[in-house]
């Protein structure tokens, strides 16, 4: 079994997000740059099938240069090669298509991503990359089995959960519970060695148009103070709340 | 031309959040100088979308389509979208939505955004306010295609009345198969799910055990609420995934959420500041978390929750 899995090179869970050239650009400047925690979790079940179903992975990520430390540090996880397309990740549709051009010159017979960036949060790569390879799709995924040709995949829906089954191709947007937390893995010494001799490809762009593109940037406004109520006066509490929150 | 909305219905009725983009739709095609339609899928209510403005519904009704399929539903909305000449289509932000509008932008060749939370802040070029970096700051994107795909974020508008003189069409589109199979849904009825909910009650570390949920659950019961827990209490196996909110859990846009022995990590907060009104009740006054709330109780959460569930009822009571 092949696999492909889409990374994406976010800011770290804990950066202050800043913006600069007038609130247009993410400001980079001492932020630490991570695997997408979603994509980790689909990295992860990769690296599952990998062990018990001796399948091959590949990771790709669509982005410049300074993306190339968090391709290695899925390599040093165990993924086996790394692409990158050299193009700035902009906007979804144009990575969905750049992505696709790559599965369409070497198939793959199951692509992995995360259900979202926790940067852009636009949700939308796997499901466009579906649509555009017309592969089945499964979104917010929870759970994936595979057997021979044959997956039973589950998805979060809102209060519950669905089991879909179909054959491969297929593209997953994963999730926590896809594996736990407590199954991620960080890379060892040795992982980290064989990384720098694996091989990584840059592939140029097709040069897709742009659907979207970001013009500015914002910060919600400032705050006001936290109103503090004594733990012996729980009926000021009520009060606030029905009266001047009007949300009970 | 016209703007488009995708109705989602739970077993024939309208959810809450359908009034919204309904609402929502309504605004941007006046916007556009346009009308609005509403696809709705085997709903038994239709006329209750024009008191949102709904001025047409196309109603699509078919057993075929009694169990969602993404591939399927986008399909038909692409057919709606032709039919309707619509230049704007909108999605509820709910699991199906989520999952069938990028399928909807690439059967369209459109420009997706989602979590979008504002009316356009102008429509040529076609600009959204949307949420990014886990709502840590906004992003104002241009869609430039010549049809335009918005997830509009749960309660992020508003339900407002619109009343016109809507007409109900029947719709009849090609139904396309797929080869994903549903072999089951597992769904917990009776209670208030997240997505769903106005009030969260969610449980942190402080509470100090699974045992000590009674008195969260007693909370959120009276208060119509869903639970919630941050992400160490699942994590411990407290309290199912499923309810795990923060940034890798579930995001809460709820009109109030009240977070009970929760310190406030950076994670823990992105994904819940979507919410209007926050409160917090914690031992420690130094916690993260009263940067952030509205209001806040400095106290231990085994004396305040249960003098907070009887003060409650006697209000409820009164204001029932």
């Amino acid at each position: 079994m092949k696999i492909l899995v889409c990374i994406s090179h976010v800011p770290d869970t804990t950066s202050k997000i800043n913006f600069t050239e007038n609130d247009t650009k993410f400001d980079s400047n001492g932020v630490q740059f991570v695997i997408n925690p979603y994509d980790e979790f689909a990295l992860t079940r990769a690296m599952w099938f990998k062990e018990k179903q001796a399948a091959s992975i590949t990771v790709i990520t669509v982005g410049d240069a300074t993306t190339e430390p968090t391709l290695r540090k899925a390599l040093a996880i165990g993924a086996d090669n790394a692409i990158r397309v050299n193009a700035t990740a902009t906007d979804g549709f144009a990575v969905a298509k750049e992505l696709a051009a790559v599965v369409k010159n070497d198939t793959y017979d199951l692509i992995l991503a995360g259900k979202e960036s926790i940067d852009y949060n636009g949700g939308m790569v796997p499901g466009m990359l579906a649509g555009l390879l017309d592969y089945n799709f499964v979104n917010a995924c929870i759970g994936l089995e595979i057997e021979g040709e044959e997956a039973t995949v589950s998805r979060e829906i809102d209060g519950g959960k669905e089991v879909l089954s179909c054959n491969l191709p297929l593209i997953i947007a994963g999730q926590k519970g896809l594996v736990e937390e407590k199954d991620l893995r960080i890379p060892n010494m040795r992982g980290i060695m064989m990384a720098r001799k694996k091989p990584l490809t840059i592939v140029e762009p097709t040069a897709s148009d742009t659907a979207t593109k970001s013009t500015s940037f914002e910060k919600p406004a400032a705050k006001s103070a936290c109103k503090l109520i004594d733990a012996d006066n729980v009926d000021e509490l009520i009060n606030l709340l029905h009266n001047e929150a009007k949300v009970i | 031309m016209s703007v488009l909305v995708l109705a989602e219905t739970s077993e024939g009725k309208f959810k809450k959040s359908t009034f919204e983009v309904t609402s929502y739709g309504k605004k941007v095609a006046e916007q556009l100088d346009t009308n609005l339609v509403v696809l709705a899928i085997n709903a038994t209510e239709n006329e209750t979308l024009y008191k949102y403005g709904a001025e047409k519904v196309l109603n699509v009704s078919d057993e075929a389509l009694a169990t969602f399929n993404a591939k399927t539903v986008a399909n038909i909305v692409k057919q709606a979208a032709e039919k309707e000449k619509s230049t704007v289509v909108i999605i509820d932000s709910n699991a199906n939505g989520l999952y069938l509008a990028p399928l909807v932008a690439v059967n369209l060749n459109a420009g997706f955004a989602s979590n979008v939370i504002s009316l356009p802040s102008s429509t040529s070029p076609f600009v959204v306010k949307r949420k990014a970096f886990s709502s840590k700051a906004f992003n104002n994107c241009e869609i430039s295609t010549e049809v335009k795909v918005i997830a509009l974020a749960k309660n992020s508008y508003g339900v407002f009345e619109n009343e016109v003189s809507g007409t109900t069409e029947s719709f009849s589109p090609e139904i396309a198969s797929s080869n994903l199979t549903s072999e089951s849904i597992e769904q917990t009825t009776g209670t208030v799910t997240i997505a769903d909910a106005d009030i969260v009650v969610s449980g942190g570390r402080g509470l100090k055990g699974p045992e000590n949920w009674g008195m969260v659950e007693e909370l959120a019961a009276i208060l119509g609420a869903a639970t919630a827990c941050s992400k160490p209490v699942s994590d411990l196996g407290w309290r199912p995934h499923s309810e795990h909110v923060g940034q890798t859990g579930k995001p809460v846009a709820a009109n109030l959420y009240i977070a009970i022995g929760i310190s406030g990590a950076i994670q823990h907060l992105a994904g819940i500041n979507s919410s209007k009104v926050k409160v917090v009740i914690n031992t420690d006054a130094e916690a993260p978390f009263f940067k952030a709330a509205d209001y806040g109780i400095v106290g231990d959460a085994f004396e305040v929750i249960p003098t907070l569930i009887e003060k409650l009822k006697e209000f409820k009571a009164i204001n029932a």
